[in-house]
């Protein structure tokens, strides 16, 4: 439910051993304290944050879920893109 | 009400335990309310955060006085074995929740004391009450910063919602003296240091309540006469129709477990 008094937020956490904030979900709020407070009781109330990040979901310009065949279709027949040619020497180790 | 209510022994610590452990419990109950019916689902959430965040802190106040009382009571029996009159809370935490802008009115006024009283409370002689305090007032500063962005939202929103919002001050405001009395049962506590006198914390209280309450176009009333009475055991009569909804399993189902 869109209100002028509440727009939506997005809201991303960095948990407590992620390195980056991840996006886990929107929620509604009249502004920016707000947001991060709701964020705060919604999202991270089992421990699960240590770092909040809220965004006015209208200031994320978003790919059109109709022109999904034109952005990305193209990238799934190019396996050569993939770095699964070669071998790994064993003393580089895990990559 | 098949159970009947157990007896308390209540010597000073047990009684200011129970004082503190009480005003926890039915405020969070008083919040617990709004589960499910609060005006957003963002502030259903907080609500019920805060109610949990008041309930765990009157189970360790409970479960502390259980010990120092040793007469084989526990937290289950002093919440919901207590008569109304055994009850020790402020009259501000039973009053009823009213509308939104009331609910925070009275979250306010109380969590901008219990900030500054568990802030005080960490230095206690007492090594577990300052561990309680320690825990208790991260809590409450957060309880205090929400109720505090709301108070400046309703005051300075709407002309319905500062309305609304400068009634509840008006009406709550009387309740908010009882905070900060002291009475002979716990003047030991205080000089022994393992309780503070809250009378010392009013000015800084009033410091922080006005600034917020500037900053939401609201004002303070100019009365100070005050209501007292909760500590005592006297209360308004929201807490015994509080009361018979917190404690009907236990009063009809005694010692019921799921």
């Amino acid at each position: 439910m869109a209100t002028p008094n509440t727009p939506l937020w997005e809201v991303f956490v960095r948990s407590r051993n992620g390195l980056a904030h991840k996006h886990c979900g929107s929620l509604h709020a009249s502004d920016a304290s707000m947001a991060l407070q709701a964020a705060r009781d919604i999202f991270t109330r089992r421990g699960e944050g240590l770092s909040i990040w809220v965004v006015p979901s209208n200031a994320i310009t978003a790919s059109d879920p109709a022109e999904k065949g034109m952005m990305f279709e193209p990238a799934e027949s190019k396996i050569y893109r993939h770095p699964t040619f070669y071998d790994v020497p064993e003393e580089v180790g895990h990559m | 009400m098949a159970t009947p209510s157990i007896e308390v022994s209540e010597t000073p610590l047990v009684l200011h335990l129970l004082r503190r452990a009480d005003d926890a419990l039915i405020l969070g109950h008083r919040l617990s309310e709004w589960c499910g019916h609060a005006p957003m689902l963002e502030e259903d959430m907080a609500l019920s955060n805060t109610a949990l965040d008041l309930l765990g802190q009157a189970r360790e106040l409970y479960s502390y006085a259980a010990k120092i009382e040793g007469r084989g009571n526990d937290e289950d029996k002093f919440a919901y074995l207590r008569d109304v009159r055994q009850y020790r809370n402020l009259l501000l935490v039973e009053q009823p929740n009213g509308d939104f802008g009331r609910t925070i009115v009275r979250q306010f006024f109380y969590s901008a004391f219990a900030d500054l009283y568990w802030r005080a409370m960490m230095k206690s002689a007492d090594a577990t009450l300052a561990a309680i305090a320690a825990r208790s007032e991260k809590e409450s500063a957060y309880h205090l910063r929400h109720s505090s962005e709301w108070m400046v939202r309703l005051g300075d929103g709407t002309e319905e919602s500062h309305r609304r919002t400068q009634a509840a001050i008006d009406d709550l405001w009387a309740f908010t003296g009882e905070m900060f009395f002291v009475d002979e049962a716990e003047r030991a506590l205080i000089d022994a240091r393992i309780a503070i006198d809250p009378a010392g914390l009013r000015p800084q209280w009033l410091k922080t309540v006005s600034a917020v309450v500037g900053e939401a176009a609201l004002a303070l009333p100019a009365s100070d006469w005050m209501q007292r009475g909760g500590r005592d055991g006297r209360h308004s009569e929201h807490l015994g129709h509080l009361l018979s909804e917190l404690q009907s399993m236990q009063r009809t189902f005694p010692g019921a477990t799921w």
